[in-house]
């Protein structure tokens, strides 16, 4: 039996990006907060210092920080007829583990999502036609505006130290920026990371190309900073090791370093590490959420903890799950295309090419987790026209380098041999010479994209593991060929000794080798009850003192990594819950 | 860049043990160390009467091996398979001018500490069945830890070679290792056993390279002999400085390992 605790005001469930920004708004605001979070606590000092931090075999292969398949994982497939297997080991994405969730062990590029996200289905219907658009692509507005989010990328970007070069402020085009972007009311709340050779090579050809290129934002300060709250950064290091692994600098933009030991300072706040929430509680005519329960991992012990306001706050993947297996709205039925949890699950795609230049040295071991310029002409530019190209999306193309490590990263040209005398050789030869382009794609929703409930496999805590129905469309294929031969023609004119082409994706998606951690979409955001399963503050529809925080709201993915608009999302939804939800609680978005 | 110290095996080879087919015409199989401690255990009381051998037994039962590294030992490997192991490693990484031979950089250690500790017996592994075959898209699905699935791989390989030549795979000539070693790598091979040849393949091929590159506290990677082989500085904590400075420039290779810094 769960032992019942005492009721608080809010109850969050994972303590990382979402979860930390929104304790620190809230307990700051004089409610009391508690935070359940599966993994253990971790300290820059003790555990993210020099020199076990610098440990790729730790961190990058054993996936230290990160989630423990045997504990709980998902089953894959890719298409409801194939029979779905547990993902019985990480692989193409990494949640996190650790107080600070993903945000510890990220990179920091940090983007800005505009309308062409936000408006994507009326805005190719209005240019293409209704039929541009293939049947089984389930997009849709998401019924939010970039103009709203504006002050709230503002926010994020401030208190992650993003660090960049504006394109647009209040319109006016701002020379070296990215002149695509949405307008912002403000510069970044640092200037650009030093590029790096790769990054700068990249940029002259992009630029002799007719292209636009402009250093990635990024949350890696690149010089010391205090942020608006009074968090003081380190700069940056460019130490190499930034993607899978906590800073050693506190130069990176992390729940860790910036609101979560903020929410600890205030009274209102508790954290409870090594906590597993199992079920989100209903009450008996489904209309409320009453809590959560949730297991100690360090002793079995099983908990209920009632709450006014639950936050889902656990990861995009997580938060679809504990919506699944808590039976809170309808279950998506990808036969039918009814119900709306588990909808929408979109991933991203890509390409890359590696250049090898004779007699260069990249020293691909020294840059920052954003050392990287990048082009958005096919990207978020609405004057690049996808009609002759017949695909909806977008995809970004950068040159540069974060986190090449030994283990995972010994470009040789295609057709060396894997081991032996000659393999030695061309390892050493060509290390340091090469650098590599590469592309991220957004993927469209499909209706046969999907999570659900395995029927089959369970986790440590005896519940169904969550099933993931995924694969690439048509769509994605196009637009792969596309990027390819961007990268391609860029990569030549840099006239690279040596060069291992890109190709377009046109396998399965495969749960290895790593990916990304962007994973969308599972309980997506809308205008009405019947396609979506929160409303634009991400409260959700059936329950109206229930929230639920992360890409997982995301209706489709972008090219773009997607912590910003998570970022600014959470602070957005703080702001309705301190403003308007507790003055009158109730649907903040009549149904 | 500067060279990695002068390679243990040089010219001549003192080491009665070493198992770099280049080095071993003279050395009979009877000769090697598995047949040598297979003998001990038959043969010597030390062993059978459960008397633990000193370290200084140890030494005087060692054939002449004065300038080799100490042999550190295995925790995992049995006897035929660390023959199997110490003569893949020095197959895929020959000693030349620019490394010393696998089991010089100590890739045979690193993969036996690694079947030995967590990972090696199923870390972080979702291990509940039903156990189907399943698309190579969806990854892993063998009823087997790293540790089993090695062992079963090492056995199944050894079963084709005794079939193919009459002797197991560390018996074999060098241009007859390689031809195993491709017919895993291409999965020409087919395991009689059933084990999949990709996986073990993918397995093994994924830990010489750890063996080789990651931090020399995992007992491979000894004297940092990979990183010198790329260039790559380890443990440095800093290139703030260094960004401008070597921008398109050789950095020093002098790298820098965990326990350097402990
Ligand atoms: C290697 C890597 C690189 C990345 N790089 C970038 C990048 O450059 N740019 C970018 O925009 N994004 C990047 N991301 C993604 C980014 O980290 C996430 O978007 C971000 O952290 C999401 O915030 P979140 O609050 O939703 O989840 P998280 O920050 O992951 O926090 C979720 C927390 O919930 C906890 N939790 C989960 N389930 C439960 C449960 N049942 N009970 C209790 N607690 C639970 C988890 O342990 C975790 O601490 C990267 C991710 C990875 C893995
Ligand atoms: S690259 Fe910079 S921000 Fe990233 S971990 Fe290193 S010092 Fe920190």
């Amino acid at each position: 039996m769960a032992t019942k605790l005492k009721e608080v005001d809010v109850v969050i469930v994972g303590l990382g990006w979402t979860g930390g920004i929104l304790a620190k708004e809230l307990a700051e605001a004089g409610m009391k907060v508690v935070a359940l979070e599966r993994g253990a606590a971790r300290s820059s000092e003790n555990d993210y210092s020099l020199p076990n931090i610098r440990d790729e075999l730790r961190y990058v292969v054993r996936h230290d920080l990160m989630q423990n398949t045997a504990r709980d994982t998902l089953t894959v497939r890719n298409n409801p007829t194939q029979e779905a297997l547990p993902m019985r080991r990480l692989g193409s994405f990494l949640p996190g583990e650790v107080v600070g969730g993903s945000g510890v062990h990220w990179s920091g590029h940090t983007w800005r999502w505009t309308d062409m996200e936000f408006k994507v289905r009326s805005m190719y219907e209005e240019r293409y036609g209704k039929k541009f658009i293939p049947d089984d692509m389930t997009i849709q507005d998401w019924g939010i505006t970039y103009a709203e989010l504006e002050p709230y990328y503002e926010k994020f970007e401030y208190t992650a130290a993003v660090s960049g070069k504006a394109g647009n402020i209040n319109g006016k085009i701002q020379p070296g920026g990215n002149p695509f972007e949405a307008p912002r009311a403000k510069d970044y709340a640092l200037p650009p990371l030093t590029p790096i050779l790769a990054s700068e090579m990249f940029s002259n050809a992009a630029r002799n190309a007719g292209y636009n290129p402009f250093p990635r934002p990024s949350a890696n300060a690149s010089q010391a900073y205090t942020n608006p709250d009074g968090t003081k950064f380190g700069a940056c290091q460019y130490c190499g090791y930034c993607q899978r692994f906590g800073c050693e600098a506190n130069a990176k933009g992390s729940p860790h370093l910036t609101v979560i030991p903020l929410a600890m300072k205030s009274p209102n706040f508790e954290l409870r590490a090594n906590s597993w929430v199992t079920k989100v509680l209903k009450d008996s005519d489904g209309k409320k959420v009453t809590g959560v329960t949730y297991t100690n991992v360090l002793n079995g012990e099983e908990f209920e903890q009632p709450a006014n306001i639950v936050l889902l706050c656990a990861y995009a993947i997580n938060n679809v799950h504990l919506m699944l297996l808590s039976g809170i709205g309808q279950a998506y039925d990808p036969a039918s295309g009814n119900g709306v949890v588990g909808k929408n699950y979109c991933y991203q795609t890509g390409a890359s090419a590696t250049l090898f230049f004779e007699g260069k040295h990249f020293n691909p071991f020294m840059n920052a987790g954003g050392s990287n310029a990048t082009i958005d002409d096919f990207n978020i530019n609405w004057g690049f026209d996808r009609g002759p190209h017949n695909f909806v999306g977008a995809y970004n193309v950068g040159g540069g380098f974060n986190t090449n490590l030994p283990i995972g990263y010994r470009p040789v040209p295609s057709g060396t041999p894997q081991w032996g005398k000659a393999w030695k050789q061309a390892t050493a030869k060509w290390y340091q010479t090469a650098m590599v382009i590469n592309a991220s794609g957004s993927v469209m929703a499909n209706r046969n994209n999907y999570f659900d409930l395995d029927p089959t496999y369970r986790n440590a805590f005896g519940q169904p593991l969550m099933r993931m129905t995924f694969d690439y469309k048509a769509n994605e294929h196009k637009m792969g060929t596309h990027a390819a031969q961007v990268i391609n023609d860029i990569a030549k004119s840099m006239n690279p000794t040596r060069i291992n082409q890109a190709t377009a994706r046109t396998e399965p998606w495969t749960v290895v080798p790593y990916q990304s951690t962007h994973n969308t979409g599972g309980t997506i955001m809308g205008t009405k009850p019947s396609d979506s399963v929160v409303n634009k503050y991400l409260q959700s529809w059936n329950c109206h003192n229930l929230f639920v925080v992360g890409a997982n709201v995301f209706p489709h993915n972008s090219s773009y990594n997607p912590t910003g608009p998570v970022g600014a999302l959470a602070y957005w939804t703080a702001d309705a819950i301190k403003n308007k939800y507790v003055k009158n609680p109730g649907p903040l978005v009549q149904a | 860049m500067t060279k990695p110290e002068s390679p243990r095996h040089e010219s001549v080879c003192r080491d009665s043990l070493c198992k770099d087919p280049s080095h071993t015409e003279s050395a009979t199989p009877e000769f090697d160390r598995r047949n040598f401690l297979k003998g001990a255990v038959v043969g010597g009381a030390a062993a059978v009467s459960g008397t633990a051998l000193t370290p200084e037994s140890a030494q005087a039962q060692q054939p002449a091996a004065a300038s080799a590294p100490q042999p550190a030992g295995y925790e995992f490997l049995n006897l035929d398979e660390a023959a199997f192991i110490e003569a893949l490693v020095d197959h895929m990484v020959p000693a030349d001018d620019l490394t010393p031979k696998g089991t010089d950089v100590g890739i045979n250690i690193y993969i036996d500490r690694a079947l030995a500790g967590g990972w090696g017996k199923g870390d972080r592994l979702y291990m509940q069945g039903p156990w189907k075959k399943g698309a190579p898209s969806q990854g892993y699905q063998l009823p087997l830890t790293p540790a089993q699935l090695y062992r079963a791989g090492i056995e199944a390989t050894n079963v084709h070679c005794r079939k193919t030549y009459g002797k197991t795979f560390d018996r074999l000539d060098e241009a007859q290792r390689e031809e195993v070693l491709v017919g895993l790598q291409s999965a020409k091979i087919n395991f009689d056993s059933g084990l999949p040849v990709r996986v073990f393949w993918g397995a093994l091929y994924q830990t010489v390279i750890e063996g080789m590159f990651s931090d020399p506290i995992y007992g491979g990677n000894r004297n940092k002999a990979g990183w010198q082989l790329i260039g790559f500085p380890g443990v440095i904590a800093v290139h703030r400085d260094h960004v401008e400075q070597y921008r398109g420039k050789p950095f020093p290779n002098k790298p820098v390992s965990i326990s350097d810094m402990s």
